[in-house]
């Protein structure tokens, strides 16, 4: 048995016992849609009516539909792309990183987590896509025979490694997500009334049973796949920051990129995470299972990170300097003071400034002010990678070549689009999956309830040793 | 062909560990225990021997690793060499990222696809469920009950006498 101290909050509030947690999972799924949810929908629709849009004009008039120019060929795509990818890691983070190492607290928000690492890869993917200007021959970046007489891709390019990452990385989270998904489905099975339910959910669940053995296997595979899955999301983003290191752009070309982007990533999926469970658990009701506590932890896990991005940032300047490359030494002072001096302190402010704020207890542990400030990071993460991206193209060797980047509505669309797409996914599965992972959190309920869970059958005397972990 | 068993109901892990120890003691052969969530130290009371799924993915893993390998250093060394960035030909320090994640791809695919036809997983829309609380908040021990061998008011004793809330019977077509 494990050994929960008592010192430690619970991780579930509100004296639950295991069918309170199903039927507080269950309701959102099993109700009619109410108005809130609805209207939440129609707008994410809006957004993703713009998406598609604004795809079309890409598509039928060109990639001349963005505002890149022939000095920054590079401009607000990829800085969606990382901004997406960036934002998806968390939930890798809190499905694996944090399950090898333990951390119970997280059995309650890496459903929703890891299916908002799915639904944002998704949109991160469609700006690469989209950018090769004819996405219908997407297939050429794999190595397939072709009618050239096989003339192969080049595996010595990240931009093809980052090919392998992001898809090895989107099918194994989305596997990793599902096998967490198939003992739920079978609640939702077995509780289900109507005719349609019953056989949809029946087929997600793949035939669960949730037999002594399946539980075992099941264990087994979800802690290989968290090994897995470990280093893979650290490859991912480090892979993503070699598509600028291995370049010789100053500004791009230092070695300091891929543990700097995998903590920004951290960081910027975590603000993320935290924005998305503020609103889910007030909107379903699951404070008890979402509780400060997890907005505490959340939010050392952001001070933490966005305090190494800000030594990476700091770190960056250093170098600039001390490396002696006068090239190197004008992209960082061009960053700060240039033209773009305004997005270079909007995110030093929001991502080196605000998270400092947690260093409070009281701020920590404020449901406002951790939403203002996860936004604020959200803002900040999104303007690193145009800082790095534009910034350090946009002034080349030649100043004859110096050019500006302004984006065009069609630029702001699909960026817009992507966030309207991704808000739909998740609507949809808010409405239609169960949100909190039950199985996990009532694995963790003995140990870790505010009140001891009593069963209202008749005991025997064998629950001598069960009151050890139980809360006054 | 139809198969009966008795089905004890229990509402709580430790009774039921301790359940399943005392009736395994007692010589009864306990057909399988259902359980809304996976059951810390149910493996072993049970007699459930570790998982060899690790191997599997250590085995499908090594063969993305080779595979990932071969295809590269065939690829550019062999089928159509091409200097680039005046790099070797086979330039393995490159070819690291696309080995690791095809690695993992195998791995974990390997693994999962194991799982699910050794477990007997797949989309059916019919499935049977001894108990259908089983999935909610109730754990599940079936025991197979043989015609003229099994003393059915026994069982229901010692069911009964380790914690069970319940004690059903419930046929089953195999």
């Amino acid at each position: 048995m494990q050994h929960v101290s008592p010192i430690r909050e619970p991780l579930v509030t509100g004296g639950k016992t295991y069918h309170d947690i199903t039927e507080d999972v269950c309701r959102q799924v099993e109700a009619k849609p109410n108005a809130r949810w609805a209207a939440a929908l129609a707008v994410a629709l809006v957004g993703l009516a713009i998406f598609l849009w604004s795809v079309y004009r890409t598509l039928w008039f060109g990639i001349g539909e963005w505002g890149l120019n022939k000095t920054v060929g590079w401009a607000w795509d990829i800085t969606n792309f990382v901004w997406w990818v960036g934002i998806g890691h968390a939930g890798t983070l809190i499905s694996a990183i944090l399950l090898l190492f333990r951390q119970k607290w997280r059995t309650s928000i890496n459903r929703a987590a890891e299916a908002m690492t799915i639904f944002a890869v998704i949109c991160a993917a469609m700006f690469p896509v989209l950018h090769m200007g004819r996405p219908w021959l997407a297939y050429w970046v794999l190595p397939l025979p072709n009618t050239f007489g096989s003339l192969w891709v080049n595996f010595n390019s990240p931009l093809l490694w980052d090919v392998f990452a992001i898809s090895t990385y989107f099918s194994v989270s989305l596997v990793f997500w599902y096998i967490g998904l198939i003992p739920d489905f079978a609640t939702i099975r077995d509780r289900a009334t109507g005719p349609i339910a019953r056989r949809a959910y029946a087929f997600l669940s793949f035939g669960w049973t949730g037999s002594a053995k399946a539980w075992s296997r099941y264990e087994t595979v979800s802690l290989i796949l968290a090994g897995l899955a470990t280093p893979l999301v650290l490859s991912v983003h480090t892979i993503v920051s070699m598509d600028f290191a291995t370049s010789v752009i100053p500004g791009w070309h230092t070695t300091i990129f891929p543990p700097y982007f995998v903590a920004g990533a951290i960081f910027s999926g975590f603000a993320m995470v935290l924005t998305l469970m503020i609103i889910t658990r007030k909107v379903f009701k699951l404070e008890d299972y979402i509780t400060l506590e997890h907005v505490e932890s959340m939010n050392k896990v952001i001070i933490l990170t966005g305090s190494i991005v800000g030594v990476a940032y700091i770190t960056e300047f250093f170098i600039a300097w001390y490396s002696g490359v006068e090239y190197e030494q004008y992209a960082f002072i061009n960053r700060a003071t240039g033209p773009y001096w305004w997005a270079y302190w909007a995110m030093m402010t929001c991502n080196v400034i605000t998270p400092q704020l947690f260093w409070f207890r009281s701020i920590r542990r404020s449901l406002t002010a951790t939403f203002i400030i996860t936004i604020f990071v959200n803002i900040g993460m999104w303007f690193e990678r145009f800082v790095i991206i534009v910034t350090s193209l946009h002034r080349d060797y030649l100043p004859s070549s110096w050019a500006m980047f302004s984006p065009t509505i069609v630029d702001i669309g699909v960026y817009v689009g992507t966030i309207g797409l991704f808000f739909t996914l998740f609507l949809l599965f808010a409405k239609f999956f169960p949100v909190v992972n039950m199985a996990e959190v009532k694995s963790i309920l003995k140990s870790s309830s505010e009140v001891k869970h009593h069963p209202h059958g008749t005991m025997h005397g064998t629950d001598k040793d069960s009151h050890t972990n139980t809360h006054p | 062909m139809t198969k009966k068993f008795v089905l004890g109901i229990y509402d709580d892990e430790d009774v039921l560990l301790q359940a399943i120890e005392n009736v395994r003691a007692a010589g009864t052969n306990i057909y399988e225990v259902f359980s809304p969530y996976p059951v810390h130290g149910i493996d072993d009371v049970l007699g459930i021997k570790r998982s060899r799924l690790p191997i599997v993915a250590f085995f499908c893993g090594l063969f993305g690793t080779s595979f990932a390998l071969w295809m590269q250093i065939w690829m550019l060394g062999f089928d159509w060499p091409m200097i680039i960035g005046g790099k070797p030909h086979i330039s393995l320090p490159a070819f690291i990222p696309v080995t690791f994640e095809l690695t993992v791809l195998c791995a974990a695919f390997g693994m999962v696809i194991t799982f699910f036809i050794v477990t007997k997983l797949k989309p059916s829309f019919k499935v049977n469920v001894f108990d259908k609380r089983s999935t909610d908040d109730k754990f599940v021990m079936a025991i197979e009950v043989k015609e003229g061998v099994t003393d059915m008011s026994a069982l229901n004793n010692l069911l009964r006498s380790n914690g069970a809330i319940e004690v059903n019977e419930k046929e089953v077509i195999k």
